[in-house]
Formats: structure tokens, sequence, C-alpha cells
């Protein structure tokens, strides 16, 4: 089946199977392989999204159903060679190791920090607890959101 | 959190500085950040076809008969193999790191739930899958062997008739220490305490799972292997061993590694496949295992029963420990440690205490589960060995009514026994362990909590405060005493100054998160002066790197960082010789200052390691005998392991409604000698602490008695979570290493091995009301809740 959708601002159409994921549609037919394929039981969250500005687990989502919606992932959190808060927060408290959890963890953190500009360590824990990670013992991440918290280009949080 | 290490001078207890540039941001992350990772599964070759691999669905089955045929008749299917195939090729089993053998695809039986059947390879990840549900495989089901304690039965069916003249699930029987005095020192003791200790299986569980793309270029006969190796200079080296492949022709890249733990260090029967697959099709072959396979196929670790038993005069002077273990290796002996060790370095079970006598006595059997016995998160079983003495130390301070700090303050090896050695032959190199406990106790206001806890007691309520002090081992390790399959485990390190004084450094180890891009950089940077950002740490392929082990059991920054420094001193000392031709004084009459040559007592005098490598380089005399250009390469063999070590608290509530454990703080002072970069550092204690979380609380592999896996999914094997972990209160202390030439110990896995017993101590603490002394990990609700119940409810 053919399906468009808009993924980081440019509408993309392509043939695929009815069952293929939105995750390896993401990283073996676009090529964005920021987006992290980590279980088969939606319990890792490496592979978090934005569907409609909302972020989703993106090994659940059909490519077919993300038709005609729009998607972001981590290759556009930088924008016109500025990085986002959260990027820089990552990077300035240690949020990461590895890097396989980072994108989603960051796709999350972003739209927490949207609606809910200064959020509390509670909050971040709750925003991630649908996500692992296995090398930060999270104290670093939460950091990194507050870190991005407090240096938002505009004092309202917005992306 | 409280980051001691930020307190103001004076605070400190030493006058450390951290080596070159301390607290700097990590090299790697502006590509991790914008999602440029490259990790295994992001390599997309063109024509690369992808290998699925069928497992057997039961723990023990004799196989009748393999039908392939419509699978083969799959549109997008290109190859599909069997044991018997690779019998043909000689590849069905292949040595495992401890000498015994694995099957890469089943040809007689299947031994563990999950073992590789066949592999399909196919045109895309999906049609792969699809052929494999075409396999039609007639298994002959046999009882199998799920209870370690059963293993050794007469009568249980022999799970490795493979081997020849097996007759039972005998694996091997070691011994360390002295039995008879041990046993003379207990027979005399005032008090004798001994417990029954479960270390359960567990495992490492990366969120990035194991995988491989084999390339095999049928002109030339070269393979290029992506994989997700720990080790990839060893791995190369096997493969063209077993493979039989010209060992100049196999290049090994590990790109990003999405986490390791010890789970990358062994080669496992996907990666074989995936080679055999593009021999056989001529196209690159991408294998990646899903998480289910990851859990229930790639190496578990620990699996350990132990007995513990303590002997101890009645006011609480240690004199003796002694164990008896018995260890579940699952269906091949697959564990990882050096050769002459195959109960890794559990001989550090006697902790961090004077003792007069010890022994252990040990027997790994086989079992219808997963092979393993990885190294997850800590050097080679120490993380069992610490468990043991800690919590059995934690029931003797029970018995003797002890405070468990007082208890083991008072039995603490003392500064000026280092070097030294244990009634098991460790030789440990450099320790002050007072002074560390005592900044545990200090950031955790120890007293008080003690306060606290008795006035919550009082009203019935559940807190727990539990303590841990370790001795790690790591950094393996000297080479007369340590090889893997008899590579010796030192590693080398190549430095090359650029004419415009930057720089590229070649390490044989391979990062999976720990920031060798970052740490190495600062090392070298602080031998030569040039600026870390001006150093490429290149590292994880083997044609590009100088040969060495690999990074796991901690040693990167013992084995491989002690190399990067001597081998930046050995290219500062031919710098020295062309400084003095440049400045035209004798070499005796040059002193270094970070980064340049001075002429004594003429500071104004000076050349810089860029001007010295643009003259190494340049046009010109050099001096008599020196070389043109600036690099320098060595193979460290280490004289010794490091013995990092460090005290751990931790406070837990327990709701005496559902028994749910909750760690309230975990403070976690370690002393890993000289620290490179402490942001680094704290991040490896972080993470470590979580593992604890998990290992104590969470995490467990378990089965059924028909060998199905319990824990085969994230649903099934719960990791911590945000929710699930405090934020960490981290503090430190140096005791440099002697034999290191810049002091420094391994710290990546101290906090695996330190934090469970600290946890189960805390546990076992808030349940002191109820009479229980010991109670075994995880300790999930449920288990708590038994261990509640039956004795007398706490006082209200
Ligand atoms: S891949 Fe694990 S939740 Fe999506
Ligand atoms: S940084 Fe490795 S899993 Fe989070």
């Amino acid at each position: 089946m053919q399906v468009t959708m808009t993924v980081n601002g440019e509408e993309v159409t392509r043939e695929v199977e009815g069952r293929l994921l939105l995750v390896h549609f993401l990283r073996d037919h676009l090529g964005l392989t920021g987006t992290h394929w980590g279980c088969d039981t939606s319990n890792c969250g490496t592979c978090v999204v934005w569907l409609d500005g909302e972020p989703v687990k993106s090994c659940t989502v059909l490519a077919a159903m993300a038709g005609g919606h729009e998607v972001r992932t981590v290759e556009d959190l930088e924008r016109d060679g500025e990085l986002d808060p959260v990027q820089r927060g990552f990077m300035e408290c240690h949020g990461l190791q590895c890097g396989f959890c980072t994108p989603g963890m960051m796709m999350t953190a972003r739209a927490l920090l949207d609606r809910n500009p200064d959020p509390s360590e509670e909050e971040i824990r709750e925003a991630i607890s649908g996500q692992i990670c296995r090398c930060t013992g999270y104290a670093t991440i939460v950091r990194s959101v507050r870190w991005a918290a407090a240096h938002e280009a505009n004092a309202g949080g917005a992306a | 959190m409280t980051t001691v290490d930020e307190r103001p001078a004076g605070f400190e207890n030493n006058d450390h500085k951290p080596v070159g540039h301390g607290r700097m941001l990590r090299k790697e992350d502006p590509r991790f950040i914008r999602g440029k990772g490259r990790y295994v599964d992001d390599v997309q070759l063109p024509g690369m076809l992808h290998c699925a691999i069928l497992r057997s669905p039961v723990a023990h089955a004799r196989i009748v008969s393999i039908d392939t045929t419509a699978a083969e008749a799959h549109p997008k299917v290109k190859a599909v193999v069997t044991g018997a195939a690779l019998t043909e090729l000689g590849l069905a089993w292949m040595p495992t790191l401890s000498g015994d053998v694995q099957a890469v695809l089943a040809t007689d039986k299947v031994r563990f739930q999950g073992q590789e059947v066949a592999f399909v390879v196919a045109e895309d990840r999906y049609a792969a899958r699809d052929a494999l549900e075409l396999i039609d495989v007639e298994y002959d089901v046999l009882d199998p062997v799920i209870d370690v304690r059963r293993a050794l039965e007469p009568g249980a069916p022999v799970i490795r008739d493979d081997l020849d003249g097996k007759t039972d699930n005998h694996i091997f029987d070691w011994e360390t220490g002295d039995e008879a005095a041990t046993e003379a020192v207990f027979a005399s003791a005032d008090v004798v305490v001994s417990e029954d200790i479960v270390y359960p299986r567990v495992h490492p569980a990366p969120m990035e799972t194991c995988g491989c793309v084999a390339d095999y270029d049928r002109i030339d006969g070269r393979l290029t292997l992506w994989s997700t190796s720990q080790a990839p200079h060893a791995h190369r080296t096997l493969y063209a061993i077993v493979a039989g492949l010209p060992e100049h022709k196999i290049r090994v890249i590990s790109p990003d590694i999405g986490g390791g733990f010890g789970g990358k260090v062994p080669i496992y029967p996907g990666y074989v496949c995936a080679i055999v697959g593009s021999i056989v099709t001529g196209k690159p072959v991408k294998w990646m295992e899903d998480r289910s396979e990851n859990l229930t196929s790639t190496g578990f670790a620990r699996d350990y029963i132990m007995r513990g038993e303590i002997a101890a005069t009645r006011d609480g002077k240690i004199l003796a420990v002694r164990t008896n273990v018995l260890a579940d290796h699952g269906a091949f002996n697959g564990v990882a440690a050096p050769v002459k060790y195959p109960a890794g370095f559990f001989g550090v079970f006697t902790g961090s205490y004077d003792l007069q006598a010890a022994h252990c006595k040990m027997t790994a059997v086989y079992t219808n589960k997963a092979p393993g016995g990885v190294a997850y998160a800590c050097s080679f079983r120490i993380t069992e060995a610490v468990y043991l003495i800690e919590r059995i130390v934690d029931c003797l301070a029970y018995e003797l009514q002890m405070d468990p700090v007082e208890l083991r303050i008072k039995n603490f090896i003392q500064p000026d026994q280092f070097p030294y050695r244990t009634k098991t032959g460790w030789l440990y190199d450099s320790g002050d362990y007072e002074p560390t406990m005592r900044k545990a106790l200090e950031i955790a206001g120890y007293d008080e909590l003690r306060r606290e806890q008795a006035e919550r007691r009082a009203c019935g309520e559940l807190m727990g405060i539990g303590v841990s002090f370790f001795t790690e081992a790591v950094g393996a390790g000297p080479r007369k005493d340590m090889d893997i399959l008899g590579l010796g485990m030192a590693d080398g390190c190549e430095l090359r100054v650029h004419p415009t004084g930057k720089a590229v450094v070649r390490l044989s180890v391979q990062t999976q998160g720990q920031g060798h891009e970052t740490t190495f950089a600062q090392i070298v940077a602080e031998e030569i002066g040039i600026p870390p950002a001006d150093i490429d740490v290149v590292h994880g392929d083997t044609d590009q790197t100088p040969f060495g082990l690999g990074t796991y059991g901690s040693r990167s920054t013992p084995v491989s960082g002690a190399a990067a420094a001597l081998v930046a001193r050995k290219v500062r000392d031919k710098a020295r010789l062309i400084a003095s031709a440049m400045l035209e004084v004798s070499v005796a009459d040059l002193e270094w200052q970070k980064g340049a040559f001075h002429v004594k007592g003429d500071p104004a005098k000076s050349v810089t390691i860029q001007e010295i490598a643009m003259r190494a380089h340049g046009a010109g005399d050099l001096p008599e005998g020196v070389e043109g250009g600036l690099e320098a390469q060595i193979c460290y063999n280490p004289e010794n392991l490091t013995y990092p070590h460090g005290a751990y608290i931790c406070v837990v509530d327990i709701d005496p409604g559902t028994a749910q454990v909750k760690v309230r703080r975990f403070v976690a002072v370690d002393d890993c000698g000289t620290r490179i970069n402490p942001m680094i550092i704290e991040g490896q204690v972080h993470r470590g602490l979580t593992d604890g979380v998990g290992m104590a609380l969470m995490e467990m592999i378990a089965f059924d008695e028909d060998g199905n896996c319990l824990g085969g999914s994230l649903m099934d094997y719960l990791i911590p979570t945000a929710l699930e972990v405090p934020d960490w209160e981290t503090g430190f202390t140096v005791t440099p290493s002697p034999h290191h030439p810049i002091g420094a110990k391994g710290v990546g896995e101290s906090a695996t091995v330190g934090s469970p017993p600290a946890i189960v101590n805390a546990v076992v603490d808030a349940l002191k009301p109820f009479g229980i002394r010991h109670a075994d990990m995880p300790l999930t609700p449920s288990r708590v809740w038994d261990a509640m119940r039956g004795v007398p409810r706490p006082p209200v």
C-alpha cells in the first residue's frame, strides 16, 4: 500500500506493507536511524517520536496509521543549526552514555517542556517512566531536562 | 543530588585534582544528541539481506527432522541453513570463552529454550521472520534439568551427550584457600554464622540488543563484520581460528554500541550465522536479534547458590570465612573469564577484611538453560563474591547485635598492611578503607538515620538502613596469569602527533557508552599537553587499532588507560630530544611543563609540543639517531590488577501493607584511585547503582519446571525506570594505585558490584522486627510479603 505522511516537515510517500511498524519505516525506509528499536513489548521507549505533536512509541504504531499525520523525530530537534535546549542540556549534564535511549528521552522531554515549562523532578521522572535507560541511572537525565527548562530561548518554553 | 567533590577545598582528605581538564563535556555527545550515532542496526549496505534465527521452543529435545522446503520456496528467501549444513562446513560447533563448545545451530539435540536451530536469509527483516514460520521441526522432547540442585543426582538426564564419555552434568570443581586452616579456625571460634545465599540469574540487557552486519567479499576473500562486540580484536582472532579465515582478511568493526555490560563479550551463534549467510549468498547480511532473543539466548550473569559461613570472636573480630557454591552454567559452559579462573575472580570473597583463614569450594554444572556466566558489569564473578561477604557480615552483625558499620570498621585491612595478600592469594594494591566509610556515614548522616529509624520502628513503620563495603579486583590482567583462550590480556596503544600538533590515539578497547573518546583524550592531554579537543580517539576497528582484549571487567582505564599514558610519555621522550636540538641545550637542561619544554632557569626559552611536532616532520636536521615523525606504539602488560573500593549506604522504606520496597536514599562513596573525568565517573557510578536496584529488587531470569524462560521480555524482566530509583548521592576518596602510571583504578562496575548488598541489607534491616536475618533477591513485594508472614508483626 501507499502511505503519505509529513516527517520532520517534509511530505514523504512510500510503498509499504500494511504491517510495517513506524519505527522500521523511519529507520529502514527513510534512513532516519536516530529513532531506535529496543524491544518487542512496547516497554523500552527507545523508539519514541512525535505523532501530531504527541510522543508515541513508534514500535506500537503502523506506518499506515501515520498516513496523513505529522511525525517528528530526533533529527528535527536541531533547527537552523541551533541545538534545542534539551539537546544542550543532555550534553551539559551528562544525560547520556551509550546514547541509545537518548533520542526517545529527548523527544519526551521536549514534549514535556512544551506543556510544562518548569517541571519538577517528580514530573520529569513521571514523564520518562515509560522509557528505560540502562546507562545513566536517570538522575542526570532529570538534571538535563531541568537544565533545558532553565535555558529555554523564551520563558514560555515554546519549541 | 549531592556532589561532594564540588565542595570547597579543605573538605576533602586529599589534595587530588582530576586529570587533563577534569569535568570536561564528552567529545562523543554531539553526534548522539543529534540522532547521528552509528549503531550496528544503522548500517545499511547496498543489496543487504536479513538473517533471522529459528529457535527451540523447548528446553531439551532430540531433533528428529527439519523440513525447510516451504521456507526455501518463499519468494524473498535467499538461503535456509540448518545444523546439518553447518556440519558440512565444519561450523556447527564453536568454542566458548571457557574452552567448552557450543552449538552454532543444533544438530543432535536442543539444550535450552531459545537455542538456535536454523536460520533464514531473506530480502527484508519481515520476510525472514515469515520464513521461520515455514520451517517444520519435529522434536522428541526429553526431560529437562532445570533445578540446579538436582543436576548431579544419579539418573539425571545427561545434557551434554555430545561430549565424549560424558555421563553426568558436572562441569568442574574448583577450590581456593586453605580448607584445613579454615576448619581449625571455625572449630575454635566463639561464634559461627552460616546462611544460604542465592544470587539469581540476571541479564545485562543493554538497550541495544546484539547483532551484526557481515559482508564477505568473494573476490578478495575479505570479511568485514560490523558487530556489537566489546572485544573486536579478540573476536577477529577467534573467527580466524574457528572459521579458518585468514586473520588479515577479517576486519571487525564495533561502531557505536548501545551498552554492553559484559553481554557483548561472547561470540554468539547469530554472528556466525550472519557470516555464513554472507558467504553463502555473496551479499552483506544483517542479523539483529529482538529483545526476547536477547533475554532468552545471550549471556546471563550470576546464578550462584552459595552457602556462606563466617567465624568470629564474641566481640566482633572476624576470623575466617568459607563458602560452598553451586554454579548453574546452563547448557554450554560459556563463562567469560580468564582461562585459569573458571570461577572468575570469585576468590576475592574475603572482602575488605583482615582474616586468619578462608576457603571456597565450588561445583559448576550444566542445566537446560541458556549459556552465559558473563561478567555483567563486574570483573568476573566479583559481584557474587562481594554480595556473599557483605551479606554474611551483616548476618554476623545481626547475631552479635552489633552495628554493621562498627563491625566492618573493626575488621578492615589497615592502610599499613597494603599491598595486602589475602588468604586466597590476591594482592590488593592499595586501600585506605576507614576514611571512605566515614565519608559515606557523614554524607548519609548515619547516626541521625538510626535515630529516625528507632522512632519509626516505635510507630510500626518499616525503615531500613543497609551498608556495604566492597573491594573489587579489576583490570585483567598480567599476561603471566591471565589469558582468554590463549590471548594474553595486554592492550596496545598507538599515538601519532601530526605536523600541526594535533594528534590521534588508537586504542584496542571499545566504548559502549563509557566515554572513551573523552577520557582517553584527557589522559593523553595530561601527559603531552595537547588539548583534548585536538586529540582524536580511534577505537573499535581492528584495521585501525593495535591489538588488545577489549572493554569489560573495568579493564579499560587500568590497562588501556595505562597504555595511553605510557605511549604519550614515550612520545614526550622523543619530543625532548628534538627540543634539545631546537633550543641548543642538553636534554638534562630541559624542563617539561604541560605542553612545552623550557630551558631550566630561562623559561622564556621554550618550544611547544606543537612546534616540536612540526620540526619532527619538517625539513632540517634532527638530532643524531632521532627518526622523523612524532609517534609511538606500545603494548601494556599490567603488573597487577587494581583494587578500587567503596562504601555504600542505602535507606529503604517498606510499605507494611503491600510489602513494596522504596529506595529512599542511596549514598555511594567510591575510591577508584586517581580520577580522570569526575563527571564520567559519577555517571558510571549512577549506572551501577541502578543495576543494583534492579538486581536487588526486580530483575530475575526464572524458569518453570519445563524450562520455559519466564523472563523473556521486558514485561517480565523488570528493569528500573526513573520511578524506582532515587537521586543518587555520591562522594569519593582517592587512594592511587601504586603500579598504574597515573594511579587510576577501574570504576565502571564498582556500583553494580557494591550496591546489591547495601540494598538487601537495608531491606533485611527494615524487616528486623520480624526476626528476619536474610531474604533472597529479587526482593519483590511478594518475596518481602512472604518473608514477613508467619512471624510477629512489628510492634505497634
Ligand atoms: S521499541 Fe521498545 S518501546 Fe518501542
Ligand atoms: S544512555 Fe545508554 S541506555 Fe540510556
